[in-house]
This record gives structure tokens, sequence and C-alpha cells, in this order.
């Protein structure tokens, strides 16, 4: 305890944040070899890994460098497609967590240049014109995934955007992209643990960006675009460079969702996975990196927990979010939630907690 | 030969002609004041020193490198930190972050050393961190280096700003309307603070002021600018008796 006191306070708020996604896991792990947890919870458990990473990693992109990006999915899909492909090729004759692994990467890196090329037009543009943009970046690569048709042989790649027979395959072909139909007959290679990794690797790396001398650059550019260029930052060079970061880590994650399936179709990314992503980020809180984590984790499990009330489910959803976004937002609501505590302290029970809260604001 | 020498430089927008035939020659580390009614040009000339404007016709030299009309982060680099007429802080980040900020390309690491905490981000952030602290400490700001930017009164936000320019560790550092707002006792001592910066760190000031009795009192030339161009110049004592600048203050002919 004592050594969490002398540390710095956002080392410990990042510390809580890591705890938060270690005690999950094991809690999950512990329900599950207990026979509690449901089959569809069960099912459910890489997709949350998924949106927690793609919640987080949009948060760099809106929160900390401060441009709304609507194309994520994009990102997300690039991914899946290229490890998906590396996996049907090589990856499932490796061992499976190698073979993982190296997907990922691949994953991570072809996202990372679809990030590269569409960043050095988009991110002159500011506002609304660069959330446009990425939309339409977004719902193009979906297109573009719905019509490729890719084979494989020992000739190497087929590639046509007309139809399978036009690949033109030796006898040992086989199609790997098939247009719409997509993906198919893949090995399922994701787990909850490798997922929960994933969600660890993607919160170092956004955490350690932030709290360092290329992450206060692009949190300059966010506070204050001229006064950055004024005090010598290279405004394009940070843009990028959280935008790529951002790409890289959403491809990852749709590797992850992808190995999780046995087969994998382009419109799954639509642009109503980029908004549903985006959600997340605004009722996690806008930059604050733990709240996209519960956040994309509660949400996602949300309209499955309310399975039971039918018709209403969705009704129910959309009212829990309108009440999260008060909640969390409204400045009367946030008084009266500090008004509320201070009364809630002056009852013993609670009187402990307060002031292990006010310790720390007298530490900030 | 001079720091920084401005020579016949002119901005036009669309049939504007905001400033014209603009000839300036600031020596190293020595105090200027650029003064003149509103609407004169004063920022506008600010803009075009640090590259926020791209002059029309002619030539900005410092320390004997062309600069006219290099990207503003370019131009910080070669030696020119500037404040804001209008605060602009990094308002979400705390006071001592926005002082590293300034240091940026000071104390260098790579995006990868931050990201995996090689070796070398401890003591560069340590180095960072002490440089920043002695910079708060000179403008008084060190007790209140954890706060958010935003949280500070107007008077400390603008020193805020001085220590940020500062720490880009400049060869001139233009200062605009540094007082603005301040009352006279705040504002004599933002004059003591402004000699001793000068003094310490060796650098050129040019600053854009209203307040007559802050100019005269620490500028040692003074350029006087009415409708974009220099109707005169000279030490405080020459300016204060020119029929011109008199004249362009109070209206006449």
């Amino acid at each position: 305890m004592n050594m969490l006191k002398t540390m710095k306070k956002s080392t410990r708020s990042n510390l809580i944040t890591y705890g938060i996604v270690v005690l999950f896991y094991l809690v999950m792990q512990l329900l599950a070899s207990g026979g509690v947890l449901s089959n569809s919870m069960q099912g459910m458990l890489v997709p949350i890994c998924t949106y927690v990473v793609l919640a987080v990693s949009l948060n760099l992109t809106v929160g900390i460098l401060g441009e709304l990006s609507l194309g994520h999915a994009g990102f997300m899909s690039v991914g899946a497609f290229s490890g998906a492909v590396y996996w049907m090729i090589a990856g499932q004759n490796l061992p499976s967590v190698l073979g993982l692994a190296i997907a990922m990467l691949i994953g991570g890196v072809m996202a990372g240049v679809f990030g590269f090329l569409i960043g050095i037009p988009v991110l002159r543009l500011r506002g609304d014109y660069l959330a446009i943009v990425t939309l339409a970046f977004g719902e193009i690569i979906k297109n573009i995934l719905n019509a490729i048709y890719l084979g494989w042989d020992s000739n190497g790649f087929h590639f046509s955007m007309k139809d399978a027979t036009a690949l033109n395959m030796g006898e040992d072909g086989k199609v790997i992209i098939n247009g719409a139909i997509g993906i198919s007959g893949m090995t399922k290679a994701s787990s909850f643990t490798a997922g929960i990794i994933l969600v660890l690797i993607t919160l170092f790396v956004v955490l350690n960006l932030i709290n360092s001398r290329a992450g206060r650059a692009i949190m300059s550019i966010r506070d204050n675009r001229i006064a950055a260029e004024a005090t010598g930052i290279n405004v394009t060079k940070y843009k990028l460079m959280a935008f790529i970061t951002s790409a890289f880590l959403a491809g990852m994650a749709g590797v992850l969702y992808a190995l999780n399936m046995s087969a994998l179709a382009a419109k799954k990314f639509d642009y109503n996975t980029s908004i549903l992503v985006l959600v997340f980020v605004v009722l996690g809180g806008i930059g604050n990196i733990r709240g996209s984590v519960i956040a994309a984790a509660v949400l996602y499990v949300l309209p499955e927990l309310l399975r039971g009330l039918n018709d209403y489910r969705m009704l129910i959803y959309a009212v829990i979010l309108i009440v999260m976004m008060i909640f969390n937002q409204s400045a009367q609501v946030v008084a009266w939630r500090h008004q509320v505590w201070e009364k809630l302290s002056t009852i013993g029970l609670f009187q402990k907690l307060a002031q292990a809260k006010k310790q720390n604001k007298g530490e900030a | 030969m001079a720091l920084l020498e401005v020579m016949n430089v002119g901005i036009a927008f669309g049939g504007l002609q905001a400033v014209a035939q603009l000839d300036m020659k600031i020596e190293k580390g020595h105090l200027y004041g650029l003064i003149g009614p509103n609407g004169a040009g004063k920022t506008t000339v600010f803009n075009m020193l640090t590259g926020v404007y791209r002059p029309t016709e002619g030539d900005i030299i410092l320390d004997g490198k062309n600069i006219t009309g290099k990207a503003p982060a370019k131009i910080n680099q070669a030696g020119i930190a500037r404040t804001f007429q209008n605060i602009r802080l990094f308002s979400q980040m705390t006071v001592l972050d926005n002082v590293k900020i300034g240091l940026h390309n000071q104390v260098k690491y790579p995006m990868w050393t931050g990201v995996f905490r090689l070796p070398g981000f401890k003591e560069k952030e340590q180095e960072m961190d002490y440089k920043a602290m002695k910079l708060l400490k000179i403008f008084d700001l060190d007790k209140e280096a954890d706060l958010p930017a935003s949280s500070l009164p107007y008077g400390k936000q603008r020193k805020l700003e001085i220590a940020r320019a500062l720490a880009t560790n400049p060869k001139l550092l233009l200062l605009d309307e540094p007082a603005a707002g301040m009352n006279p006792s705040e504002s004599e001592e933002l004059m003591n603070t402004i000699k001793f910066v000068q003094k310490e760190f060796d650098v050129a000031i040019l600053l854009i002021e209203h307040d007559m009795n802050f100019v005269m009192g620490i500028c040692e030339y003074i350029y006087v600018l009415d409708y974009g161009r220099v109707i005169a110049q000279g030490n405080g004592e020459s300016i204060r008796n020119n029929p011109k600048v008199i004249a362009a203050y109070l209206g006449g002919d």
C-alpha cells in the first residue's frame, strides 16, 4: 500500500486499469470452470476483448488526438482479412499460439499501412470533413472486400474481381476469399486468454504512449493546434503517428475477431460497427481509456443480458445508453453525484472510503 | 550582424495591404517594443515572423538564414518563440506538461522508447521535469505544476505561456500583449520577470503592448506602427515626443 502511495498518480491509475482487466479474466475463468457461465456468455468472451481493443484504439484517435473517425471498422476488416488469409495459407500449420501471433502481427501491419495511406490525405481535413471521409473509407473497404476473389496454389496468389472460376488456379488450388461469401472453413485459433493478452498489450501501448514525449505532442495538437505548431511540434507527423497506431491496434483486434469464427464476411464490418465502437468511446468518456474498457465490455454484453425482455430489448438498451450519458456527462448530475457522495461520507460505513478518496485528491 | 533582419516585408489580404515596406533590425539579447493604435498590424507582423502568414513581399532573415514563409514549427525550431494575444495554452494538460511540450525539441527520445519504456526513458523524462520545474520556478508557478492549465488564474496563464515559449530555447521571444488584463502591481512584477529572463537566457525580446508605462519602462528600442507602416522608431524618449506618434494615437493631422 505504501508503495502505491508513493507512485505517480498516472502510474497508479494505469495499474488499476490493468488490474480490472486481469480481475475480469480471473473471474470469468473461475465462473467458466465452475460451469456457471452459460454457453452464449462464453461465446461472447472473445468478442468482448475485440471490442475493448477497438474502443481503446479508437479513443486514441478521438480522445487523445481529438479527431473524429467513423471508419474504424475499415481498419478492423483490413486486419481481419489479411490475418485470416495468412492463417489459411500458412498459419494454421504452425503451433496455434505462434500462428495466431504472426497472423495478428500481419493484420496489424496491414491495417497500419492502410492507416498511413489514408492518413496522409485525410488528416489534412478537420472535424466533420474528416469524419465523413473516414466513413466513406470504411464503406469503400467493405465493398472492395465484398468483390474480391482470391485463390492460392503452388504458383502463389491468384486474384480476380469477377468470380471464383476466373482465378485460373492449378489443381492444388483453393479459393481463400470467395467474394461476398468471404472466407470460410477456418479453424478457430482465438481464445479468451489470447484476447485478454491483446487487451493488455493494447492498454500497455496506448497508456505508455500517452505518458511519453510523443503522447504529449499528440495531446497538444488536440488542445491547441496553432500553439502546438508555434511550440515546434510537427503536427502532421504526430497526427499520423496516432492514426497509424490506432489502425494497427484495430487490425490486431480484427484478426482476433476473425480467427474466433469459422467464416468471415466483409458485410460484418459496415458503418454500424464503427458507430458501435464510437458509442463505447463516447459513453466511456472521450479520452478516458479505463472508461472505454468498461463501457465496451458492459455495453457489448448488455443486449445479451436483456434478451429475456424480447421486444423491449433494444428500447431498454437505448434508454440505458441515454441514462449513462446523462450520468457521466451532464454538469448538474455530476454536481448532484458529488453532493450525494458528501452526504454518504457522513455515514460511518462510507467514512473510510471518502477519506481515501480525499487523500487521493489531495495528492493530485 | 543583427539577429533578425526584416527587409521590406509586406502582406496583402486581397485588396487590403495590412503591412507594407516593413524594415526591422533586432540585435541579440536586447528588448524591443512594437506599438501602435488598434488595427495597425502589430499582430500581423508577429504572424509573419512566426510563419502563420506568408508575407507577399520581402525577406525575413534570422541569424543569416532566410526563414520567409517557412512553417511555424520550423521557425520555432530555428529560434523564434511566441505567446498569443488571446491565450493559447494546452488547457486540458497540466502546467508541467505544457512546459514539457515546450521542451519537445530540446530533450528528445523516440516514440518506441516511450511506448516500451526502454533504457533512457526515465533519464530523459527526469531531465525534462528538472528543466521544466526550473522554468516554472522563475515564473512562480512551481506550486501549480500538477494542476490543469485551464484552472490557473488569468495572469498566471499569461506567465505559463511565456514559460512554455522559453522552454523551446529561443533566440528571439515575441510577446503579444504580455501585460493585458493585469493590474499595476502584477504588470510591475511581470516587467521585472521579463528583464530577468532577458539577462538570464540572453534572449532578444520583441513585445507588443498597449500599456505605455510598461513599454517605456523596459524597452530599449521601440517601433511604432500605423496603418501597416513604421511611422517612427527610436528609444522611449524620442518616441514619446514624436509628433507623428502623438497624432496617430490622439488623432489630428
